[in-house]
């Protein structure tokens, strides 16, 4: 496991007349970033770095709670926040860590491949002269072709070899190194496939909810909120428009989802016409987009009708507070009621808005704020009726989910009453207008995204793992063989048939390297000679020559 | 079968209790023995290593005592083994009757989780043990580990059995979690030769105070540091392999590979820190102890991926059902 640091110094001296200063310097430093020791020291600092990420809420991933932080640690968090602890994993200390790690790993593989690319076309080296000084050693009888009996057992077990008259060498595990240069290569090619995606890909969130009039196109202004990355610009959205046509759920005796299913009917421009399921944990894939299941809800569907007997019908979702029984709440504003038909005149304090909360499965007594199963066993609406100015007009964007409370608050918008209302019950206001509660609508909450480096991130990753296996399972070893007349004075077993000199390396830290030579020694020695009792000599003969 | 598979797991509990009590008695009586038999050896060994060279301590000079003890010793040592043994069997059937109770593989939630991968470690061990019967005095440690562990497990992550929630329930879930489960087993595992080591190889450089003198009966050095280094190296491919099966997997559920979940950012340091043991381990400028610290670490942070984060964080993956 020595590769690198017993790499031979490749950088030529600096000439000794006028050393420039500052080039000697940016060299060092380069030594410096590429050592081993530096890529270490810059992983753990990336190890800590990701720590705070963990700890402390991120905006990327819930910014709702990076707010509350705000709210629970006035003092503390805009200072974390100057040094980007909220968004660590795109903060500059953290990208500086990972770009000189980067930059560490490049500078460390150039100069290994060039290495070992020289190593893969180079031919194993001559054997030592004194073979007994390798860390395994033996002389056996040679097997009767010779070096080239030997070299062609080698060449039959893999074994890269080289013969050189009455000599053999061979090497074998460059897989090693392959494997290891693989891997780190493929590191690179993984962040590339990540920049990809940040650059190139984009994502929206937005609530579907079904039904034909609800249909929703895929253009940047039907998104509550995207992401583009900064080479993507509106008009590079892919056009398809999708429409939801059907969600089932499944829930346990307990109210645990068990299965959802959400049916739609896609087309458009970019997409042919087509109707298709899909559900947690296999989205829906479309060309330059995929389409996730995140959750699901239900949206009230209200009738409101005013004092001239005009009708509105809202079906805005109501937002899940995120309890088992899908307890849910949000806002039925109808802005155009009330306009006189004869004049069209618009009446801006006769705005109607219902807050509520819906409850999928009411209890059977008061409090009704709480649903206790999340399918429609007993369905209850829970209105409070706002009439007034409801400031949509006042060009400040205001959220479809809740009513502006600046609007209650200076006396713009008045409550004129509470009321619980079930499946197609109405509740006449005290100005004789009606609402009422018609059902209610599914919808399911999507995200849309396109990611163009995914493919280069799975197969990086498929690569990175096969040459992590090399690397760390390769084992890099060397045998040389040396064919020797028989003495003929000792009178051995074998004699008149010549002797061969082993003599085994390994490169790397390899454990059963002792093992596999006995055995391969052995194997070479009995080659071409048959029957069992040779076989158990040449055994004998290994054991002695081994010890 | 639910109330079974509880049962079972207090006394697989209770039978690693044995288990570490046999080992400790092994530990108690091999240091009487010691003390006679292999004072001399020490010294040598101490002597050539270079070290500060302590006074002996005076030998006991009771030979019949010795032989003795030294015969109850390996018998401690072998009961040790055995309840170990049957510890695994029960924590095994633990498994699978819960598996059974639930209708589905034991992973549904952190508990189960924590309950296989200590499986897979003490599976592990004995696997070694089974090849290399020398490392028998590690047991102490390891059967130390899956008390604290298994016992938390039960104390602070228990949860009756529910079924799967349908984010969970994809044939990834079967890739991702038995895959991460078992390079955390063995990590878990690696942890153990990894601590010996570190305290054989303090006995060894001559170090007589408290920690490193448990080291005393250990294997040597060399090879504990061996065993540790072939356990991560095992490990960690398959560990990479689960973290990039879980990144395929939250593509599909999630609509995103990564998204620096408490989980997946604790997982990713884990990544990170043993890619630093094997880097560290391949430097020869970085003395083996300091690697091996790393691996230590290591660990700290599989644990923390397997208790802290569910308990102190949540994240999309909070299944481990605690509140
Ligand atoms: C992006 C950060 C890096 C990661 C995640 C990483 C990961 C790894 C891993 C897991 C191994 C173990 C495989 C093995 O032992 O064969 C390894 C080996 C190795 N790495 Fe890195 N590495 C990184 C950067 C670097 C850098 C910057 C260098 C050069 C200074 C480097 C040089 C090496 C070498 C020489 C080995 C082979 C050790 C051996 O002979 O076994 N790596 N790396």
């Amino acid at each position: 496991m020595t590769v690198v640091d017993d790499r031979p110094e490749t950088v030529a001296p600096a000439p000794r007349r006028r050393p420039n200063r500052l080039l000697a310097l940016l060299r060092n430093s380069w030594r410096q970033l590429t050592s081993m020791r530096t890529a270490l020291i810059l992983l753990f600092l990336l190890a800590i770095a990701a720590i705070p990420g963990s700890v402390l809420p991120q905006r990327g991933i819930s910014p709702e709670k990076v707010n509350e932080y705000f709210v629970d640690h006035p003092d503390w968090a805009p200072r974390l926040d100057r040094i980007g602890a909220f968004e660590v994993f795109g903060s500059v200390w953290f990208s500086a860590i990972y770009l000189l790690l980067f930059t560490s790993l490049i500078g460390c593989i150039t100069p290994r491949l060039r290495d070992h690319v020289r190593t893969l076309r180079s031919r194993p080296p001559a054997a030592p002269k004194r073979m007994a000084r390798l860390p395994q050693h033996t002389v056996m009888p040679a097997p009767p072709g010779g070096a080239a009996a030997i070299a062609a057992a080698l060449r039959k077990r893999r074994w890269r070899v080289e013969v050189r008259g009455d000599e053999v060498s061979a090497e074998k595990g460059y897989l090693k190194e392959t494997g290891n240069l693989l891997f780190h290569t493929s590191l690179i090619a993984v962040l590339i496939g990540v920049a990809l995606g940040s650059w190139y890909g984009w994502s929206g969130n937005r609530l579907l909810v079904a039904g034909a009039d609800n249909a929703f196109c895929n253009t940047r202004q039907q998104y509550a909120e995207a992401k583009l990355g900064p080479r993507v610009n509106s008009a590079d959205l892919p056009r398809f428009c999708l429409r939801l046509d059907d969600f089932e759920a499944r829930f346990l005796a307990s109210g645990q989802p068990e299965f959802f299913n959400a049916t739609v009917t896609v087309d458009g421009p970019d997409e042919p016409t087509r109707s298709a399921d899909f559900s947690v944990n296999s989205p829906l894939r479309l060309n330059d987009a995929s389409v996730y299941l995140l959750g699901h809800g239900y949206a009230p569907v209200i009738r409101y009708t005013d004092r001239f007997g005009n009708s509105q019908i809202s079906d805005e979702p109501f937002l899940t507070t995120g309890d088992m029984g899908l307890t849910s709440e949000g806002l039925a504003a109808f802005p155009d009621a009330n306009v006189d038909p004869a004049t069209g005149q618009r009446a801006p304090d006769q705005q109607m808005a219902f807050t509520g909360i819906y409850l999928p499965t009411a209890p059977e007594q008061a409090p009704f704020v709480r649903s206790q199963y999340p399918t429609e066993r007993n369905p209850a609406l829970n209105l409070v009726a706002y009439r007034g100015n409801l400031g949509l007009d006042a060009g400040i964007p205001g959220s479809v989910y809740q009513l502006d409370q600046r609007q209650v608050r200076a006396g713009k918008v008045k409550e004129v009453g509470t009321k619980l209302l079930r499946k197609g019950e109405t509740w006449k206001l005290d100005d004789g207008t009606t609402v009422e509660f018609l059902g209610t609508e599914r919808y399911v909450t999507l995200s849309i995204r396109h990611d163009p480096g995914s493919t280069m991130l799975l197969v990086s990753c498929g690569v990175l793992l096969v040459g992590l296996m090399g690397s760390l399972f390769g084992k890099r070893r060397r045998v040389f063989f040396r064919v020797v007349p028989a003495d003929p004075g000792e009178g051995s077993p074998t004699s008149g048939s010549s002797l061969m000199e082993v003599g085994g390396l390994p490169r790397t830290d390899y454990p059963g390297f002792a093992d596999e030579f006995t055995q391969l020694v052995a194997a070479v020695s009995g080659a071409e000679r048959a029957g069992a009792g040779a076989d158990s000599a040449d055994r004998a003969g290994v054991r002695e020559g081994a010890e | 079968m639910s109330a079974l598979s509880d049962n079972l797991v207090t006394f697989a509990i209770l039978v690693y209790l044995v288990a570490m009590i046999g080992h400790a008695v092994e530990y108690a009586l091999g240091n009487v023995r010691t003390r006679v038999a292999t004072a001399a050896p020490a010294r040598e060994l101490v002597g050539a290593g270079g070290g500060v060279v302590p006074t002996p301590p005076a030998p006991v000079p009771s030979p019949p005592t010795v032989d003795r003890s030294a015969g109850r010793a390996r018998l401690a040592g072998l009961i040790g083994v055995g309840a170990t043994a049957v510890a695994a069997a029960l924590h095994l059937a633990a498994l699978v009757t819960r598996g059974l109770a639930a209708d589905r593989m034991p992973w549904g939630n952190m508990y189960e989780f924590v309950l296989t991968v200590t499986f897979i470690g003490v599976a592990a061990w004995l696997v070694v043990l089974w090849k290399r019967q020398s490392l028998r005095k590690l047991g102490l440690f390891l059967t130390l580990v899956m008390v604290l562990l298994v016992a938390t497990a039960e104390l602070v992550l228990y949860v009756p059995i529910v079924p799967l929630v349908p984010a969970l329930n994809s044939y990834w879930f079967v890739i991702h979690v038995s895959t991460i489960v078992f390079a955390s087993g063995i990590f878990l595992f690696g942890v153990v030769p990894a601590v010996g080591f570190l305290m054989r190889n303090g006995y060894e450089q001559g170090k007589r105070s408290f920690p490193y003198t448990l080291a005393k009966r250990l294997p040597g050095a060399v090879g504990l540091e061996r065993l540790t280094f072939a356990l991560h190296a095992f490990a960690f491919p398959i560990f990479t392999f689960a973290v990039i099966a879980g990144a395929i997997w939250a593509e599909a559920a999630w609509g995103r590979p990564w998204g620096w979940d408490p989980k997946e950012t604790w997982a990713f340091i884990s990544w990170v820190v043993y890619a630093g043991y094997l880097h560290a381990r391949a430097t020869p400028s970085v003395k083996r102890n300091v690697a091996t610290w790393i691996a230590v670490l290591g660990f700290l942070t599989m644990l923390m991926n397997l208790f802290g984060v569910n308990i102190f964080f949540t994240g999309l993956h909070s299944y481990g059902g605690l509140d």
